[in-house]
């Protein structure tokens, strides 16, 4: 019977789908977009993150170790980090973890830690950047890839942030494109970009890393869209999402402290069946 | 009637007509004829956010109706526009281009290689860039001023009066494209500026050039971008550009459209030695199709201070400052140290653009991948001698050679594989080629 539970509660947790989907969108970029990904850093991303996780375990004194988040972050770096060094590739994994257990703001941490190593290792080192144009703007392979990360989104029952990101933003391009009279072709273009969906998806709509309660999560969503819009079109730089998810980071504690939540567990599904499970990830 | 010539309309020959010795192989790829109709060459030096472009057009037809509109993405000043020296944008070409490469086999019958070489460099004399500086009268309110730079007469546009542009090219019965003053107002309130540049007829024969030289312009700002939807108005088909960028860091990429490498390092038939361009031309329109029209192709990626094989030597640091890589320093300082070193890293992306496939401008960043790459195909000679043993196991061996080299100019090109096998020189005396089953070789 506790073997059954313990299934079930494992089938519950997003977490699983999660790291299908992006298996098969790293599948996907290496075998069909031929990505240029390097199976060796794929791999020392992999190892390093599990390993930094374990020694964090172990710090923090928490009950058991937790393969499945740092596995998650190995995949989003992998598919979103470029780098032509194995150093930067372990680098990556080691601050994204760390970050997680070094950064930390009543019981929540900070950043994304994904978003965290990529941000730093871009403003730190030559070696690290995002390919943002790689995915192409196939339309069915963004409309596939909206679905495949809605999936996982409806799973982990928090979609409104994904959903508002997208609103808000595609609102400014589509603004954007109508105060230009340009055609409608050119924000439908921006949208189709597959590095956009991915950090729609897998990356802002991280539950832990976002305000507790909807209203928050709906306006933060709304912060960061503006932001991301100003960097890359006011200040024309690359990566304008993903810089803008660590610059608004910060304001998740404030949201919080306005609008109180309860704090996102993994196993918040089977929650009630097996009582408060003991962790932080 | 005027010709309104949008951005720079041009048309590029791939010129590729130096042979120089290289420790992989040989250069021999001749194609000094136009590979590519309706083509432009931009070349984008950038560093943090300066950036210095050189703008190649191979315009045809009376120079007098010749007239460029240029979009900048800030606003510029005299001194800023420079007209640049044709045979460095022409080197540049050639040091970049795809490149074809041969080996011979050895004598199968000897244990040491031999190679036969030769060895011809053609190398580009570069020109030092003349300048004229007239200051000329205004035009009042829509035109900020108007120079003479070289054979050109420049018009720089004010930036306060968003509709100078439109009136002043109306005015000056200029044919603008259906859709142009949308794309123009567009830009306009991006912040972009324009300048009109057409040839002063006098200062042309003065200076006896044949050809328009390339038009310079250097400028500060955070767009690293280059704006093509001018160039798409004209509806005449697709557009052919090429982009070198050259950069301290790495690599180049667009970030809003996939930039993907074209295939490299395929071996293929002895016979595309003479048809080079059309191969080049057959496989580049099969990867666009791959891609659906909607990717930027890498052609070369490579630290300037080498290559290998070298298509043509890389540029002289001399040549690297007129094209604006204002980092490196004069000849003075490294006339000993050069080539090497060079701190500087060129991209050659080919992209064959229309408004459809390619709605917005291409927006650029600057990896840190110095990985090198290039588009580099391989003919192998099969040895011809005179035999002094048996070489059976060897000519079997070079018919096996021969088919892969032909399905993997069919798989490449789409060419009817049946056509590529009759080019073929297939060795005497071998069993015919695999189409075969496999059983009937194997009771004899």
């Amino acid at each position: 019977m506790k073997t059954a539970n313990a299934f079930s509660l494992r089938l519950r947790d997003p977490r699983y789908y999660q790291i299908a989907v992006l298996s098969l969108l790293l599948t996907y970029g290496v075998a069909v977009l031929d990505f240029g990904i390097r199976s060796q850093n794929a791999l020392l991303i992999v190892v390093t993150a599990l390993a930094v996780q374990f020694a964090g375990t172990m710090y923090s004194k928490l009950p058991r170790f937790d393969p499945l988040s740092p596995l998650i972050t190995s995949l989003s770096l992998t598919l979103l980090l470029r780098t032509d060094m194995a150093s930067v590739a372990v680098l990556a994994a080691c601050m994204a973890i760390g970050s997680k257990f070094l950064l930390r703001i009543r019981g929540k941490h900070i950043f994304n830690p994904a978003n965290f190593a990529l941000v730093s290792l871009m403003l730190l080192s030559d070696h690290a950047w995002v390919s943002s144009g790689q995915w192409g703007s196939a339309a069915i392979g963004a409309f596939t890839l909206a679905c495949l990360g809605f999936l996982v989104l409806t799973r982990a029952k928090r979609a409104e942030t994904t959903i508002a990101f997208i609103a808000f933003y595609g609102a400014m391009l589509f603004g954007r494109a109508i105060w230009l009279d340009d055609p409608f072709s050119i924000p439908l273009h921006q949208m189709q970009n597959g590095a956009l969906l991915i950090f729609a998806f897998f990356m802002i709509s991280d539950p832990k890393t976002t305000p507790n309660t909807a209203l928050g999560r709906i306006f933060y969503a709304a912060l960061v869209a503006a932001v991301a819009y100003t960097i890359q079109f006011i200040y024309y730089q690359p990566n304008g999402p993903i810089l803008a998810l660590i610059m608004c980071a910060p304001v998740v504690p404030l949201i919080d402290n306005l609008l109180r939540g309860r704090i996102y567990r993994w196993e918040q599904a089977a929650e009630e069946k097996i009582g408060q499970i003991k962790g932080v990830f | 009637m005027r010709i309104f010539a949008t951005v720079i309309a041009a048309a590029l020959t791939v010129v590729i007509t130096a042979t120089a010795q290289a420790f992989c192989g040989f250069y021999v790829a001749r194609a000094d004829t136009s590979l590519f109709n309706k083509a432009s060459q931009v070349i984008l030096v950038r560093d943090d956010n300066r950036t210095v472009i050189t703008m190649a057009n191979d315009f045809e037809g009376e120079v007098k109706d010749f007239a460029v509109v240029i979009p900048v993405p800030t606003r510029i000043e005299r001194e800023q526009i420079n007209v640049g020296d044709r045979a460095i944008v022409e080197h540049l070409d050639a040091y970049t281009a795809p490149r074809l490469v041969e080996y011979h086999d050895p004598d199968p019958c000897m244990r040491y290689e031999y190679l036969k070489s030769s060895q011809d460099r053609a190398v580009p004399q570069a020109t030092v860039a003349e300048r004229e500086r007239k200051v000329a009268r205004s035009l009042g309110v829509t035109i900020e001023a108007s120079y003479t730079v070289g054979e050109y007469d420049i018009l720089i546009l004010s930036a306060e009066d968003s509709g100078g542009l439109i009136r002043w090219l109306t005015d000056n019965e200029y044919k603008l494209p259906k859709g142009a003053e949308k794309v123009v107002d567009s830009y306009l309130k991006q912040d972009m500026r324009f300048f009109v540049a057409k040839i002063n007829l006098e200062e042309q024969s003065k200076l006896g050039y044949q050809f328009l030289r390339p038009l310079q312009v250097a400028y500060e700002s955070n767009k690293f971008m280059l704006p093509i939807r001018l160039g798409t108005l004209n509806a005449k088909g697709k557009q052919e550009l090429y982009v070198y960028a050259l950069t301290r860091t790495g690599r180049v990429e667009t970030t809003n459209y996939r930039t993907v490498k074209l295939p490299s390092d395929t071996e293929v038939p002895e016979f595309v030695q003479g048809e080079f361009a059309e191969f080049y031309r057959a496989m580049f329109e099969k990867q666009v199709e791959k891609e659906n029209e909607r990717a930027v192709f890498l052609e070369y990626a490579w630290d300037m201070g080498w290559c290998d094989p070298c298509a043509a030597d890389p540029l002289s640091s001399d040549e690297l400052r007129k094209l604006g890589v204002f980092w490196v320093g004069d000849s003075a300082e490294r006339s000993k140290i050069a080539p090497q070193a060079q701190n500087v890293f060129v991209t050659r992306l080919h992209v064959r653009y229309d408004s459809k496939h390619f709605p917005e401008d291409l927006v650029f960043q600057e990896t840190g991948d110095r990985q090198n790459y290039q588009g580099r195909y391989i003919i192998r000679h099969p040895w011809k001698g005179e035999a002094s043993c048996d070489i059976s196991s060897y000519q079997a061996d070079v018919r096996k050679r021969q088919e892969r080299e032909a399905q993997a100019l069919a798989n490449l090109t789409g060419w009817d594989i049946d056509d590529i096998r009759s080019k073929i020189p297939f060795p005497d005396d071998t069993p015919p080629p695999p189409t075969d089953p496999w059983w009937k070789r194997l009771w004899g």
